[in-house]
């Protein structure tokens, strides 16, 4: 049985047919071609698959579309803006944050979901809050040191 | 094992200056990485984002058992769900269709080649470890795939399984009938009777006994493959998540599917982590290859995490028993290693040579011991294969002897920095007892840093601190020496590679001065593409925007031996120098011509050809523009245009070293333990990008501190079943597991590469693991700790303490 679901993704508003059991991770990189959320396991553990839900960092894979109905969504597509990257992103490139990049758009919306919750986290309060996000490129030090000034130039 | 004694006076030379010469110029600076921008935007390509015309999904159904004999596999319900496409199993496979092969023979101490059984792309007859490939289901949807998979119905008779590397050898289990006692080599480096002598006048023997705990090595992004074949020229393009996309055409086309090399294009796009994993070639992506003719549709399939820690060869898994023989004054004597090491049910693509050739020749670690023995025993188990992980052999060796020399200190009264100082190797180059030339090293200037770094003068007062607040603190130090680089391919094919291991690399400059380098390395996260630019910039110079790097791709690049064993800068840097030297020629001729001046007058530096002594100038675009318009050339001595290939060879290994010590702090209440400061101090030869190194540090380090403390593959000794095979089961290090590093380096510049590089990527893998539990031992007083230290492991040893 296919349901209608009508999002905000990135400013856009998008509507799609999709079976009761679609995940929203594969609405967004399948039915919107959003490939840039990624898709790093499948137990809601590993995080690559963060997006934005009315500004809240959910795992996309835990989600189903249709619960999605009506929402703002932001992938890490439409995190730049006019060319620039978004303060968090610069601040990963910046301070190395990032190796082979699969985790990357997950944690650098999960380190914007912080700035909501603890816009002045300190060192153990960003590892604390990077719990649900795994990276095994960069041993994390380096974005630890990306979040802390992303959430800076932020506040 | 090799002969460095005529190494090239000039390369020394060159290796020796890199940075002295220029050091404003792009080598040697923190430049932020070209390939962010893609990475941060979402729009990396990676396998599984690429969708094909006609695209079509599969799914693999795998061995719910560790050994079983299958009597039948029922396909008419599966074959009739809705989308399926095609069933295939083993038994649908032509003869024509290969076995896996395996890459490197060894040959053991009885003079036979090692047990090699067939490792068939599916099962055939029986199924050996839980997650071995039975059967693939294509399908119109990746949905509809796996619940017709679910509907395949497979008679199997459960047989007696093993997956204990300990168990392997009088097991009532035989993985295969081929290898009696389970057994596929017993194989020995060194001088068993000069050890035999040190012993017998060694004031003091230290002995140890442990495991080297088997990993799952988890690159975030699973394997992935996209196969498609085209009838208008019967070839093949397969898109693949790996590290070595030649290697993976070889050995796919030529050794299991017989189709011609130049007819199958291997892409290996943007690759999210490999760590090893994603050397081996692997049944999924051969079969979606074959499958792809077949069915006359491209054929996707990606790995979901769990059949990641069920598929994807794992790491380390080896049984050791080490005995240090030292003179009264702590020096050491000898060496006798006793290994015994998992294989898994098959032979991975370079399982063989890692306990072997990538273990026994680095028991010397940085000191003189003149006598050393090593005896491994590969045994197949019922478990996924084993093959390279971060370091592959190297942190196994290191951890032998580090372990040994912070144990025999401990035992003999001596400061753990003071056994090193009386054992470090001073005069290069140096020979060890176990076959390899280090070139260069300073190994107590590293000692000395790393000391610093982790404040080791101020130990006691923190320990007395925290011993305050009931807390225990240990320090652990760590003299790693790994061989990198690999390798002089004479000398691999001495010891068994069944490859070269040279690299490729092609310099294409443009018209317009830009540069295009197709390289055969490859990046998975490692940042050749800013690397490799300012490699290329600083030898031709030219700004790093004008260079664009090209890898992962055989339809593009002229060949490869792909990246692993932290070869890339030190082989494939080597193989850019080469190239852009050809350019250099080619050009410096082509200006001597427009400027009308003998070519051995013309002098090339920083991007500009000028004849000294002169006016006469020419920029580096303007003779690239020359060789494509080709008005006034010498064409009768010199070809238009202007693009190198270069092959290189190495001559020896490369010997990155240093010591990491590691701080930790133990509740006795729990046993929990907490890295609370990690210090390291490396000598990489020449570092082209200190940003990227230190990233490549930090990464090693995580990996092995989660070796040591929480990370442990598990396989239920009675059913064979993979326990952990989620990351609800499988600890991974996360955030809040790790401490900020301290990082700091010393140069000693490899004498036998045009840039004195020595290669950073595992050192962090190799270093720490040992550094983590002598620390623990020096905290709580324990001989041995098991890795992982888990907190239950941890207090258990304290309370053995104190019984």
């Amino acid at each position: 049985m296919k349901i209608s679901v009508a999002v905000t993704v990135n400013g856009k508003a998008v509507s799609a047919e999709v079976q009761a059991r679609t995940l929203l991770v594969d609405f967004l990189r399948d039915s919107l071609h959003l490939a840039g959320t990624h898709v790093g396991c499948d137990t809601a553990q590993c995080g690559a698959c963060t997006v934005l839900l009315d500004g809240k960092p959910v795992k996309s894979c835990n989600v189903l579309a249709v619960q999605a109905q009506g929402a703002q969504l932001t992938t890490i597509e439409g995190l730049a803006a006019n060319g620039a990257l978004h303060p968090m992103q610069a601040a990963f490139r910046q301070h190395h944050g990032l190796q082979c990049g699969f985790c990357t758009p997950g944690m650098v919306l999960s380190a914007i979901g912080l700035a909501r919750e603890n816009p002045n986290a300190s060192d153990s309060e960003i590892r604390a809050a990077l719990d649900g996000n795994f990276c095994r490129c960069t041993g994390y030090h380096n974005i630890v040191k990306a979040v802390q000034q992303g959430l800076a130039e932020m506040a | 094992m090799t002969d460095i004694t005529e190494r090239d006076a000039s390369v020394r030379e060159r290796a020796a200056t890199a940075r002295a010469t220029r050091p404003s110029g792009p080598i040697g600076a923190r430049i932020e990485r070209k390939e962010d921008s893609r990475f941060l935007t979402g729009m990396g390509q990676y396998t599984a984002d690429i969708t094909l015309p006609r695209q079509t999904h599969a799914y693999f159904l795998r061995s719910p058992h560790a050994h079983a004999r299958i009597r039948g596999i029922g396909k008419q319900l599966a074959e009739h769900m809705p989308g399926v496409l095609a069933i295939y199993t083993g038994a649908d496979l032509p003869e024509s269709v290969g076995g896996l092969p395996c890459g490197w023979l060894i040959t053991g101490t009885d003079g036979q080649p090692m047990k090699e059984p067939k490792h068939p792309l599916l099962a055939q007859g029986k199924v050996r470890y839980v997650g071995d490939p039975v059967a693939i289901v294509v399908a119109e949807s990746g949905d509809q795939a796996k619940e017709a998979a679910m509907m395949l119905q497979v008679d199997y008779e459960p047989l007696p399984a093993v997956v204990d590397v300990r168990e392997a050898r009088g097991a009532a289990a035989v993985v295969h009938d081929a290898a009696p006692d389970n057994t596929c080599y017993v194989w020995a480096l060194g001088d068993a009777a000069a050890v035999d002598a040190a012993f017998a006048r060694a004031a003091h023997v230290t002995t140890l006994e442990f495991a080297n705990n088997r990993l799952i090595p988890n690159a975030i992004e699973p394997r992935a493959c996209n196969a498609s074949w085209s009838a208008a020229d019967d070839s093949y393009t397969l898109y693949v998540a790996n590290q070595n996309p030649h290697v993976e055409r070889l050995l796919m086309a030529a050794f299991v599917l017989g189709i011609p090399e130049h007819k199958l294009r291997v892409i290996a796009p943007d690759v999210g982590g490999g760590f090893g994993s994603k050397i081996c070639l692997y049944a999924e992506e051969t079969v979606c290859v074959w499958a792809s003719k077949r069915l006359g549709r491209p054929v996707r399939w990606t790995a979901e995490r769990t059949e990641s820690f069920l598929a994807d060869a794992h790491g380390r898994d080896h049984w050791t028993h080490a005995e240090l023989a030292l003179d009264r004054d702590g020096r050491f004597l000898g060496l006798r290693v006793k290994t015994t090491a998992a294989m898994g049910a098959y032979l991975s693509t370079f399982s063989t040579c890692i306990p072997t050739i990538l273990h026994a020749t680095l028991l010397a670690g940085q000191y003189t011991t003149p006598a050393i023995h090593c005896e491994v025993t590969a045994v197949f188990t019922n478990t996924a294969p084993v093959d390279a992980y971060r370091g592959a052999g190297r942190p196994e060796a290191t951890y032998v002897v580090e372990r040994l020399v912070s144990t025999a200190a401990r035992e003999m009264g001596l400061a753990q920095d003071e056994i090193r100082r009386r054992n470090f190797i001073r005069s290069f180059p140096y020979s060890t007892p176990v076959a390899l030339t280090y070139d260069t090293g300073d190994y107590e200037a590293c000692l000395d840093g790393a000391m610093k770094l982790a404040d080791v003068a101020g130990f006691p007062a923190r320990r007395a601190e925290a011993q305050a607040r009931g807390r225990l603190r240990g320090l652990g130090f760590s003299s790693y020496i790994e061989a990198c680089g690999l390798a002089p391919s004479n000398i691999a094919g001495a010891l068994g590679a069944r490859a070269g291991l040279f690299e490729v690399a092609e310099v294409r400059v443009h018209p317009t001065g830009k540069v295009t380098l197709f390289t055969g390395s490859h990046s998975h996260g490692q940042g050749h593409e800013t690397t490799f630019a300012q490699v290329v910039a600083e030898r031709l110079g030219i700004s790093i925007e004008d260079v664009d790097v090209v890898h992962g791709d055989t339809g593009r690049i002229p060949f490869g031996m792909g990246t692993y064993g932290s070869r890339s800068i030190a082989v494939g840097g080597a193989a850019i120098m080469k190239a852009c030297d050809k350019i250099i020629a080619k050009a410096t001729r082509i200006a001597a011509h427009l400027m009308g001046a003998p070519a051995g007058e013309v002098r090339f530096l920083a991007g500009t050809f000028a004849v000294p002594g002169t006016t006469k100038n020419l920029p580096f675009a303007q003779v690239a523009l020359a060789a494509y318009v080709p008005h006034n050339y010498p064409l009768a001595e010199l070809e238009p245009g202007l693009d190198e290939i270069a092959f290189y060879d190495p001559t020896n290994f490369t010997y990155p070293a240093g010591t990491h010590i590691c701080e930790v702090e133990v509740d006795p209440d729990t046993g929990a333990t907490q890295v609370v400061n990690f210090s390291a101090c490396d000598d990489f030869g020449n570092i082209v990008n200190p940003m990227i190194v230190e990233g490549q540090v930090h990464g090693g380090l995580a990996q092995g501190i989660g070796q040591a403390l929480i990370e442990a593959c598990v396989y239920d000794r009675e059913s064979g079943q993979l326990l952990t095979a989620s990351y609800m089961d499988y600890a991974m290090p996360r955030a809040a597991d790790l401490p900020s590093f301290r990082l700091d380096n010393r140069v000693t510049p490899c004498t036998h590469n045009a840039l004195g590089v020595k290669g950073c990527g595992e050192a962090g893998a190799i270093g720490a693991p040992p550094a983590v539990i002598n620390a623990i031992c020096d905290a709580t007083g324990a001989k041995e700790i098991g890795m992982p230290a888990t907190p239950e492991r941890v207090w258990r040893a304290l309370r053995a303490q104190r019984s």
